[in-house]
């Protein structure tokens, strides 16, 4: 027992040695990215996704080898899921790197938290998709390289079969053609739930891809005169009828209240014949379906279709000890030929056209200009306040409530109350 | 009667073979899905099959893991930082519930209660002073023949591994653990000669084997599985631990076979453990009344 207890005690002592030994490798690492003036660090949320990181890495490599960089950029990514948190915490922490990676509805907020500066580069921002670029209280504060869209996917051979018309962006349906075509789609008899609108999803899906609706109906997140208020406009008569007709599209059998974890791969597993979608599932579609895969807009639900707009965009913060070589950077990396590295490798689109004819499949008459087209007309940008990541809970909680079958009305209203709540108690958010 | 009886004990067994494979189908699930492609596992929900390895088995998305996420690495971080903190938990901790237990000190039961108090605040909240307070210590390091201070703990290991070896759990249950122990064993040693230390190293904790046990698994666990904590006080990939691999997995088009293929490699470990301490920890359990 002497003998063994020994043992705990060297170990332990050992463990400790050990502790201090990864220690110093750990802390080897941690000065590697402390901010200097001849090395910054940029933090990018696609770690888990090897092809975009590729691309952001090549065009990073190309800027530190150019010569007239004017810092090394050292790259550190994060997994997507959780790449807000670490931010937050190293925000709290005072330990932000000098360039970060923003979805781009967040800007507004994080410019408000002082965690980001306005932009000041040399590359002409005029041309970009406007989703790219985002701005508040007259400032630009982030840019992206590339936006997604929302549309609609379905197989021709079932639209054909079912006798409904393939939708456009020259006549999208509108609510009565989209009833008509999902009871004859319905009527095939081939799915349980003929429409699949990723019910399961969570966090930023449901206000990105839900709020565009309830916007086509006329009605909005919040007042977008001051973002004060958003008592009448998410509450209103007109907020009330897109719940109502959200929540029949569940009670009437076309859609799930809560689909499968994977809409895409249950769509090709034909288990749906009409999914509501972003761009990012277009190529992998195209792969399995191949020339019976139609794209559609979203439905014109009376104020002509809607899509959100804004992706992931670039932006530097306010404690960057070289925000002038930051500043060159972001320059450099919007070269069309940087930009179409990055879209290509993502499947996104570009943000300028010069970016778009260098790729074929978003050069005229390619099989993804239609998102651009979709991006260019439709695209909303999600509420540039602020009081957004507040308001996309409340929001979000409110669509699952709706989904669940709580009472649109008295949800919406508790919705408001909460946003309001939030605004005042923040001062309004003003800057 | 015989039959009788006979039949009750196979109802027993039955009702217990109900239960075990209730209990085993997630994770024969996640198994048999990390040999299958995207398309199958879903295809197989719907049947039995889904818990069957059958149609197109491979090893494909093992490789695949292996190719998204340095999973050897976050591998290595994990079981370094969890034994480390389960070493010096277990002697950290008894050595404290030693001290509250069997030295005659004044307030410390007090102190116990003090210490049993910070149970009930959970640790989401104490999470970002957490991340404040250790961005303001210093750090000594070695650099050829000088020694180095800087200040801040974060993106390192031992911010993985220190805030977690005191740990109240642990503590309450090593002091009800030892207050089992004759004091008399202790008298004993003291007439022989035997100092406190002596006294714990070769008295009480020789004799707290089923305590130890536990307390290295209740340590573990939470060690292997932390995510909230790395997720904010480390940034280096190098330094990552598992938990924050499986976010790798969840882009746009979620690639399921890789969530399973990476999940049963995280889960293997963890298995190991609980085989090798079973039986202590289930003694442990039965007899100290606690559950984990």
């Amino acid at each position: 027992m002497n003998k063994r207890f020994t043992r705990i005690l060297a170990t332990s002592i050992a463990a400790a040695a050990l502790a201090g030994s990864l220690g110093a490798c750990g802390k080897g690492s941690a000065s590697a990215t402390s901010e200097g003036t001849s090395e910054i660090t940029m933090w990018t949320h696609n770690a888990g996704n090897p092809e975009e990181l590729a691309a952001i890495k090549s065009v990073v490599d190309s800027y530190n080898k150019s010569g007239a960089a004017k810092a090394q950029i050292k790259l550190q990514a994060f997994p997507q899921d959780s790449y807000n948190d670490s931010v937050v915490s190293a925000a709290a922490a005072g330990k932000l790197p000098c360039i970060v990676d923003i979805d781009g509805p967040n800007v507004p907020n994080w410019a408000w938290a002082n965690y980001l500066t306005p932009l000041k580069l040399s590359a002409d921002l005029s041309k970009n998709l406007p989703s790219t670029v985002a701005k508040w209280e007259g400032e630009t504060y982030a840019v992206g390289y590339y936006d997604v869209a929302l549309a609609m996917l379905a197989r021709a051979s079932d639209l054909k079969a079912a006798g409904v018309r393939v939708a456009t962006i020259e006549k999208p349906w509108t609510r009565e053609e989209f009833q008509d075509a999902l009871t004859k789609l319905k009527a095939l008899g081939k799915w349980q739930y003929p429409l699949d609108m990723g019910t399961a999803g969570s966090g930023e899906w449901l206000p990105y891809g839900y709020s565009p609706f309830l916007q086509s109906f006329g009605a909005d997140l919040i007042n977008r005169d001051g973002f004060q208020s958003a008592d009448g406009t998410l509450n209103g008569d007109k907020a009330v009828a897109w719940a109502e007709w959200f929540r029949g599209l569940a009670d009437q059998g076309f859609m799930a209240k809560k689909s499968g974890k994977d809409s895409t791969q249950d769509f090709l597993n034909n288990k749906s014949g009409l999914l509501y979608t972003g761009s990012w599932a277009a190529d992998k579609a195209r792969a399995a379906l191949g020339k019976d895969l139609v794209v559609m807009p979203s439905v014109d639900l009376g104020n002509g279709p809607k899509i959100g707009g804004a992706s992931w965009q670039w932006g530097v913060t306010s404690g960057c000890k070289n925000a002038d070589a930051a500043m060159d950077y972001l320059s450099y990396s919007l070269k069309p030929e940087n930009l179409a590295t990055v879209a290509k490798a993502t499947g996104t689109i570009p943000a300028t056209d010069d970016a778009a004819a260098l790729l074929p499949a978003f050069a005229e008459g390619g099989a993804n200009r239609i998102f651009m087209e979709f991006s260019r007309n439709y695209a909303v940008m999600r509420p540039e306040t602020p009081a957004y990541p507040f308001i996309a809970t409340e929001y979000g909680k409110a669509v699952q409530d709706i989904l669940a079958g709580a009472d649109p009305k008295t949800v919406l209203d508790k919705a408001v109350k909460a946003i309001d709540a939030n605004i005042k108690s923040n001062g309004g958010y003003k800057s | 009667m015989k039959n009788a009886l006979r039949l009750s004990s196979f109802g027993a067994m039955a009702v217990r073979i109900l239960f075990a494979a209730v209990a085993a189908f997630p994770i024969v699930f996640m198994l048999v899905s990390s040999l299958k492609p995207d398309q199958q596992i879903f295809g197989d929900m719907s049947s039995v099959a889904a818990f069957l390895p059958i149609g197109n088995i491979s090893l494909d998305n093992y490789t695949a893991v292996f190719d998204r996420v340095p999973a050897a690495r976050f591998l290595i971080n994990s079981i370094g930082v969890s034994a480390v903190t389960v070493v010096l938990g277990i002697f950290i901790n008894s050595l404290c519930a030693f001290g509250l237990s069997r030295m005659e000190v004044r307030g410390k039961r007090v102190v116990f209660t003090a210490i049993l108090a910070t149970l009930i605040v959970p640790f989401q909240t104490l999470a970002l002073p957490l991340v404040w307070w250790v961005n303001q210590l210093p750090y000594f390091e070695l650099n050829g023949f000088s020694l180095e201070i800087s200040k801040g703990w974060l993106d390192t290991y031992q911010v993985q591994i220190i805030p977690f070896i005191a740990n109240a759990f642990s503590i309450y249950l090593y002091h009800q653990y030892f207050e089992s122990i004759p004091k008399e064993l202790d008298e004993a040693a003291r007439i022989d000669g035997a100092g406190w230390f002596k006294i714990y190293r070769q008295v009480v904790m020789p004799l707290a084997g089923p305590a130890t046990a536990t307390v290295a698994i209740l340590t573990f666990l939470p060690a292997w599985n932390s995510y909230l904590w790395p997720l904010m006080v480390v940034q280096s990939e190098e330094l990552r631990p598992v938990m924050i691999g499986i976010q790798y997995f969840f882009q746009l088009n979620v690639s399921w076979g890789e969530v399973m293929a990476y999940a049963s490699l995280i889960t293997v470990p963890v298995v190991i453990l609980f085989i090798a301490f079973q039986r202590s920890f289930i003694n442990s359990i039965a007899s100290s009344g606690v559950k984990g």
